[in-house]
């Protein structure tokens, strides 16, 4: 098994200090936004893509298992949160807790399932089961079909916050974000986060150390699962509503670019990366079925030339990990 | 009874189209380490190919021909693929395979449908397998009896060229120890994108095999291949005619599901490759991966 990046380097203090720097500045300018007269919206929605794809980078950047089905976790709260609130009118914290509660029970079964094989067979399976979801969402008269579960009421949260209110909006699902990424950050930074780093660069040494490396796997994909589910039940507060298109395999595909534009493996990297396809996405809009070209045309580049991506470039010319 | 011969038969097409692309992809990744997720946009563009063939007014070329041709062409495009990119990616981790073919079939089928839309495209049957026959206890579309036929001679006539062949013992040695078979003077390099432009042309062939079934569609091998990861984690890729049981078997299945039980007829691979998984981890034929 080669190691998926070629330039790990150790995590010291210098290093997390480096790191909270930066984060510090990311979550200012974030914060800074509502004042910039930046549309509040295209940054939500790439906020919840963010979280989608650090929780996906959190399987294969530190667990080095490549999921091809994130999108079911992000379909799955999102329609649970929507269900939770327009029908059974639930308040926003308790459509979120739904969703994430959906994903993760999603995440424990399906984990279960795809960790039984490794490498480019855990691809696969993880791909298949999120078809497979996907045709249970077509056919369950819960989700609406193709029409989906529109015109979802925001809310109060917690009684206090009106959601329906752009900028209390825009804090909530920033807040949201800075927590899950932080989640993520210490994860990846404690012991687990190290067995789990150890199991990717050599899996068998591993296990010959004593690590139960599949439990280690399986509770890397119930977090990820879990916090990929909580992106998908901010997005439909965003989004006002859960459709066929958060399930399909072409939204794993995007999660997937997002996180190996930005840099597989990387901290920041993923948060780049969803930015990036999100605002293409946005400019090249009215070009059609060739956003697809595009996006297909950037895997192939990405691949051959620029597998850091745009972050783990960055930090391989500061010999830093960002 | 008829409808339940009608859905047997059409489950015996779907597992002839299986067995041909999980072939290809067994072959493909035991000589490139590559699950080729382009392998469902080489399929769609054999249907293509073959509809270009018969529909450009200067060359009006049939079926017949086209059944040589697509794979042919098909097969050269995947070997100019194999020789500017997927070459390169010897020694990487397997994921940058599923990768780049992932932003390759992304590629293919998104220029189709730029330039196609999305709806289908009809393509006749040839002249000589129109109409059909009564067997007896149900009516045979001679077109669609010729397809099981033809696919199982294909799928046969594959798996020979692999075992019992000169060739294929080349093949099979470069695929446990490609250095060892090298130092032996045999050209490597050179097996490797054939042995590409094979599996691809084993596509393709599928792809005009139901071009006059399933329609033309750029995005008719978008969700198949899906499907066939799950026949390829059912069945695993380490023995050839593994593959093609698999294949034919579950398509089988799928279609007694179509007459049993119609709302599970999408599912019900899926869901077996779960079973599978539960019971016998590595696959039923496959060897640990």
């Amino acid at each position: 098994m080669t190691a998926l990046t070629d330039d790990t380097l150790p995590v010291t203090a210098r290093a997390m200090r480096d790191e909270m720097i930066v984060f510090v500045f990311v979550a200012l300018a974030l914060a800074a936004v509502p004042f910039t007269g930046i549309y509040p919206f295209f940054v939500m929605q790439a906020l919840c893509f963010a979280l989608l794809a650090c929780a996906f980078n959190l399987l294969i950047g530190y667990g080095g298992l490549l999921s091809f089905g994130h999108a079911m976790f992000l379909g799955t709260a999102g329609y649970c949160s929507a269900h939770a609130l327009k029908v059974w009118a639930l308040p926003p914290e308790l459509g979120i807790l739904a969703g994430v509660a959906a994903a993760f029970v999603l995440s424990i079964v399906t984990g279960y399932i795809s960790i039984r094989r490794q490498g480019i067979y855990f691809s696969m399976i993880t791909l298949a089961l999120s078809q497979l979801l996907y045709f249970i969402y077509l056919q369950a008269p819960f989700t609406h079909g193709e029409d989906g579960i529109q015109g979802i009421p925001q809310g109060h949260l917690f009684g206090i916050f009106d959601l329906s209110k752009p900028t209390v909006l825009y804090y909530v699902v920033l807040v949201g974000f800075l927590a899950g990424f932080l989640l993520i950050y210490r994860i990846i930074n404690s012991p687990f986060g190290e067995v789990l780093k150890s199991i990717r660069e050599n899996e068998q040494r591993a296990i010959s150390l004593g690590y139960r490396t599949d439990q280690y796997k399986l509770l890397a994909f119930i977090l990820s699962g879990t916090l990929a589910g909580f992106a998908g039940s901010l997005k439909v507060f965003v989004a006002q509503n859960a459709s066929l298109t958060d399930v399909h395999w072409s939204m794993s595909g995007e999660v997937v670019l997002m996180t190996l534009v930005g840099g597989l493996g990387t901290i920041f990297g993923p948060v780049v990366g969803a930015f990036v396809i999100i605002a293409m996405q946005q400019y090249l809009a009215s070009y059609g079925q060739w956003v697809t070209v595009i996006q297909g045309a950037i895997f192939v580049i990405c691949v051959l030339t620029f597998r850091r991506g745009v972050v783990g470039e960055i930090a391989h010319y500061f010999r830093r990990s960002l | 009874m008829q409808a339940l011969y009608a859905q047997l038969l059409v489950g015996l097409i779907n597992g002839s189209f299986y067995a041909l692309l999980s072939l290809g992809l067994a072959v493909i990744f035991g000589m490139l380490n590559i699950i080729n997720f382009a392998h469902g946009a080489l399929y769609m563009m054999g249907a293509f190919v073959a509809y270009f063939l018969l529909n450009n007014d200067y060359l009006s070329i049939g079926y017949w021909p086209a059944l040589i041709i697509a794979p042919i062409v098909v097969g050269i495009f995947g070997m100019i693929l194999e020789r500017t990119m997927l070459q390169w990616l010897t020694g990487l981790d397997h994921l940058y395979g599923l990768l780049l073919t992932f932003g390759l079939a992304l590629i293919i089928q998104g220029v189709f449908q730029n330039y196609f839309g999305s709806s289908g495209l009809p393509y006749a049957i040839p002249d000589q397998l129109k109409g059909g026959m009564n067997l007896g206890f149900m009516f045979l579309p001679i077109y669609r009896g010729w397809v099981v036929v033809f696919s199982l001679v294909v799928c046969l006539a594959t798996w020979f060229l692999i075992e019992k062949t000169q060739l294929g013992a080349y093949l099979r040695a470069a695929t446990e120890n490609p250095t060892l078979v090298r130092a032996f003077g045999i050209n490597v390099p050179r097996m490797i994108t054939l042995t590409y432009g094979l599996g691809v042309g084993l596509a393709a062939l599928a792809g005009v095999l139901s071009a006059p079934i399933n329609q033309v569609r750029p995005l008719m091998g978008a969700d198949l291949i899906i499907v066939v990861f799950a026949v390829v984690v059912i069945g695993g890729m380490g023995s050839i005619m593994g593959s093609i049981i698999t294949g034919f078997a579950l398509g089988v299945i799928e279609g007694l599901t179509k007459y049993f039980y119609p709302e599970a007829s999408n599912t019900v691979v899926f869901v077996l490759m779960v079973l599978v998984l539960l019971v016998k981890p590595t696959g039923l034929t496959g060897r640990a991966a």
